[in-house]
């Protein structure tokens, strides 16, 4: 069975004088999930939410909704709502005439509109503050209202731009988890954007990672992290060794100056690979028991692991472990097949 | 603030321009020299309340408030595509608003004299289509007219600065909320920008509420607005006192309505600074 999916993009692009903002974007989001944009500054996340939402025209390519070609419909038309990465609440009015804004250009009645503002304040937990003016409220607070002035016009899709950027540690962990039980609670599809991966695997349903104006992959959280499509992926989500290696046939690779088996087939005889190793996935054996051998360089300490680089073969490993040898002694490292990932090295540009 | 050395020349600018003309005013206004001396006296206030001047000073009053509309008719429309980013990137719009103000005040006007008079381009138009010619120098419309001209920009550069200092996204909130251009404009950008309104309407309003210039030229030789009838005391007639008297009289009529002015100011102040 097909599924409609609820926004489409189709081959859009994006130039600002001269920066290829977006690249010939393919994306479908479907009905209720949860997508992630993913990415490092610049590569084009907010662009594209601005394109769904109708601020920005894509300069080739086209957005459906529901079907629908929308690519030329002005943004008080689309069924969508969005929540700022500043939040851009209407300094001239409090709490409860910022969320009703939206109601009050529907028409809604009085009484209506005081129920679905009572309401909506509850759910964001700021039962009570109708009355207070936006500028007396803490950043959490004026986000929490920026969120309700969104979800009180029922959108069938919330856009949502960094919206935990500006709070501190603590804050912005309660909030990813609120977040996701409204998400949860109303069954809206949720689009949202970040350059956190952490918060981007703990919340989304789908993940699309996106470099430069493209996007590299797109998949579920698991997906993402445990098969990453090339070296830059890995990478991002969460820390990687990355080692240039080759592929000498199906399952057998060379890098470091050995020989490793691993599960990856299909590339060319001798292809140059990276090969991506993540830093809980090389185990500390005693010397002459592991493929490779080195000496401890540096131990950091991170709360639940220890952070180590050791040196072998010219290369930096950095491993994670809840083990800790300490700087200077000579250790033997294991790497099992299945933790080698070989990706196809990103084309040179 | 901290005060510090480097205030002192513009305390003493502040001093010598400011301070001590209020009190010579203050001084003339107050006091008649007689042959025992120089005493306290209303008598000067007393004849500017004679209706003659009063109607001088309400007509003054009148024409510059129409002006004051006038311009913020003119005014806002024009600030709003000034500080629309399209708009703007053509420089064209800009200068050819900016140009006219770097020409001299005094030649502006006599131009207006050139294009209004007799046989002006005005005339040779209505000549053109047929049509009798119309008497414009030498009448309200004039001076009303000279006065928008030479007084828009100092409507359209407070109100320009603030939209153009406005947050874009809280627009585009605006929008995305479900609100076409006219809500937008209603509920946000104007209440936004009434900060710069009020200041635009109080730089328009007091100079024109004053000039003597403009409807010399503009209004002919018997033209009598309040400016010019001070005027007239000091350099005709000679009466510093009267002169005075009318002047202070003026003062405290600008006083009280910037004090509303900035009365109202406050009660929006949520929106000037966020
Ligand atoms: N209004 C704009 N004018 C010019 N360049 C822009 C504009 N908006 C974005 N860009 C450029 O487009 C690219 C993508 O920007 P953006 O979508 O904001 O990235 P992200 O949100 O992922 O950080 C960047 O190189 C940025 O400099
Ligand atoms: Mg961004």
């Amino acid at each position: 069975m097909v599924e409609e999916p609820i926004i489409r993009l189709v081959n859009v692009s994006k130039n600002y004088d001269g920066t290829e903002a977006l690249k010939d974007i393919n994306l479908c989001i479907r009905k209720n999930e949860f997508l992630t944009l993913l990415g490092p500054s610049g590569c084009g996340k907010t662009t594209t939410l601005r394109i769904i939402a109708g601020f920005e025209r894509p300069d080739s390519g086209a957005v459906f909704f529901e079907g629908k070609d929308i690519t030329n419909l002005p943004p008080y038309k689309r069924k969508v709502n969005t929540v700022f990465q500043r939040y851009a609440l209407f300094p001239h009015m409090n709490v409860a005439e910022n969320i009703a804004f939206g109601l009050k250009i529907k028409k809604l009645d009085k009484k209506t509109i005081e129920r679905k503002v009572a309401e909506v304040l509850e759910l964001v937990n700021l039962k009570g503050f109708e009355k207070r003016s936006v500028d007396s409220l803490s950043g959490g607070q004026q986000q929490r209202v920026a969120i309700a002035r969104a979800l009180v016009n029922e959108p069938e899709v919330l856009l949502l731009d960094e919206p935990l950027g500006a709070l501190d540690l603590k804050l912005r962990k309660s909030m990813q988890i609120e977040l996701k039980r409204i998400q949860k609670m109303l069954g809206i599809t949720f689009v949202y954007v970040t350059h956190d991966q952490e918060e981007a695997l703990t919340m989304s349903d789908t993940i699309v990672v996106m470099k430069d104006g493209t996007i590299q992959q797109i998949g579920t959280p698991e997906m993402i992290y445990n098969e990453p499509k090339n070296a830059f992926v890995a990478d991002f989500i969460g820390e990687s060794n990355i080692i240039p290696g080759r592929m000498l046939k199906d399952n057998l690779v060379y890098f470091a100056g050995h020989e490793f088996e691993c599960v990856d087939s299909g590339f060319e005889r001798n292809e140059e690979v990276d090969v991506v190793i993540r830093p809980e996935d090389i185990k500390l054996v005693p010397v002459g028991e592991g493929m490779l051998q080195g000496e401890v360089e540096s131990v950091t300490f991170k709360g639940v692991h220890y952070e180590m680089i050791v040196r072998s073969e010219g290369i930096n490993w950095m491993i994670h472990s809840t083990l800790m040898e300490p700087v200077g002694s000579r250790i033997g490292l294991r790497i099992l097949p299945h933790d080698i990932h070989i990706m196809k090295k990103a084309a040179v540009k | 603030m901290k005060k510090t050395w480097y205030a002192y020349p513009y305390l003493v600018w502040m001093t010598i321009f400011i301070v001590v003309p209020l009190f010579l005013l203050l001084f003339y206004t107050f006091t008649a020299t007689t042959e025992e001396g120089i005493r306290f006296t209303l008598q000067h206030i007393k004849r500017v309340c004679e209706p003659i001047y009063l109607m001088v000073l309400l007509r003054s009053i009148l024409l510059a408030l129409i002006c004051t509309v006038v311009c913020l008719l003119i005014g806002y429309p024009v600030a709003l595509i000034l500080a629309n980013k399209e708009y703007s990137q053509n420089k064209v719009l800009a200068l050819l608003f900016v140009i006219p103000m770097w020409i001299n005040f005094l030649v502006r006007t006599y131009a207006w004299m050139s294009l209004l008079g007799k046989n002006g381009l005005i005339d040779m138009v209505m000549d053109f289509l047929r049509l009798p010619p119309v008497q414009l120098l030498y009448t309200d419309h004039a001076v009303v007219l000279g006065m928008v001209y030479n007084f828009l920009p100092f409507m359209v550069l407070p109100i320009y600065s603030v939209l153009a200092k406005m947050d874009k996204s809280i627009i585009e909130a605006a929008e995305d909320l479900g609100a076409d251009y006219i809500t937008v404009l209603k509920r946000i950008i104007i209440p936004l920008s009434l900060p710069g309104v009020i200041s635009g309407i109080t730089m328009v309003f007091m100079p024109a509420v004053t000039t003597f210039i403009i409807s010399r030229l503009l209004g002919g030789g018997q033209y009598i607005l309040i400016g010019n009838l001070i005027e007239q005391q000091f350099i005709v007639v000679g009466d510093w006192n009267f002169g005075s008297a009318i002047s202070f009289v003026l003062t405290v009529i600008i006083l009280i309505s910037m004090g509303i002015m900035r009365k109202y100011d406050r009660e929006y102040e949520g929106g000037a600074i966020w």
